[in-house]
């Protein structure tokens, strides 16, 4: 049974179904990043602020620091698109320049993590053994 | 008639202490994604070799360096406190007025002592 009218059904403003997925996954990535995040800053806190290269490269190399670090920032990264599109929503009412913003938002971040995760095997893979 | 303040009137309404908490969870929010960035961007310098990571560590070590990274710390540790009390609000509780004020009290606090304890444990390693 559908109880939309023609006209919203014609317009496709009804509803997208996916309204609680949106709020489950951030959530899910909230909770996941509680632990990380405390890490995160401890670890942070600990490297001594005059580390150098090298000495960054064989800590981001070990690889509970690897994997963690990495979670850490691919989390952040899924979990403040997931915001930011939350922000874009609430207070972006032109319609241009809502999609763009999350298009922006989608594509910068699809990029960033890419790039973190190309830059962390390359540190852990190449850098890593070089250093070692 | 008309001339009567529509609620929230952000010019005439001194918000409570819960409402500037919850915004400023939002704005520490898109702070944090700024941050992202130059976290990602830092990874990549690290990557590309000692030049690209001691240009980055200069910069982080200048004045406005340190206070964005200590302005990004708070920030993280500050969406933590808060994110952590949305997830209890999504059991159900501590929705009386008398939990919702102490709490922002606490959130506030321990905010501000997780960040002393990070730049304490950095002065003593």
């Amino acid at each position: 049974m559908n109880y939309q009218t023609p006209l919203a059904r014609a317009r496709g403003l009804g509803s997208a179904r996916e309204g609680s997925h949106h709020w489950w996954r951030q959530r899910v990535t909230a909770v996941a990043l509680f632990p990380l995040t405390l890490w995160f800053a401890l670890a942070v806190s600990l490297l001594p602020a005059a580390a150098g290269h090298a000495e960054v490269v064989r800590w981001m190399a070990k690889p509970w620091n690897s994997i963690l670090l990495l979670s850490f920032v691919l989390l952040s990264i899924y979990h403040a698109m997931l915001g930011l599109q939350v922000v874009i929503e609430d207070y972006v009412h032109h319609d241009s320049l809502k999609l763009g913003g999350m298009l922006g938002v989608r594509l910068v971040s699809a990029f960033l993590a890419l790039a973190s995760t190309f830059a962390l095997l390359f540190i852990v893979f190449v850098l890593g053994h070089t250093h070692g | 008639m008309n001339e009567r303040p529509l609620s929230p009137h952000l010019q005439v309404y001194r918000l409570p202490l819960t409402a500037l908490v919850s915004i400023t969870h939002r704005a520490t929010g898109v702070f944090l994604s700024l941050g992202l960035i130059l976290l990602v961007l830092f990874l990549m310098a690290v990557a590309q070799g000692p030049e690209a990571f001691d240009a980055a560590q200069g910069l982080l070590r200048s004045i406005l360096g340190r206070l964005f990274l200590w302005g990004w710390i708070y920030a993280l540790l500050f969406h933590l406190v808060h994110g952590f009390r949305h997830l209890i609000w999504d059991t159900g509780h501590t929705f009386e007025r008398d939990s919702l004020n102490r709490l922002a009290i606490y959130e506030i606090v321990a905010s501000v002592l997780l960040t002393a304890s990070v730049f304490l444990f950095s002065l003593f390693v």
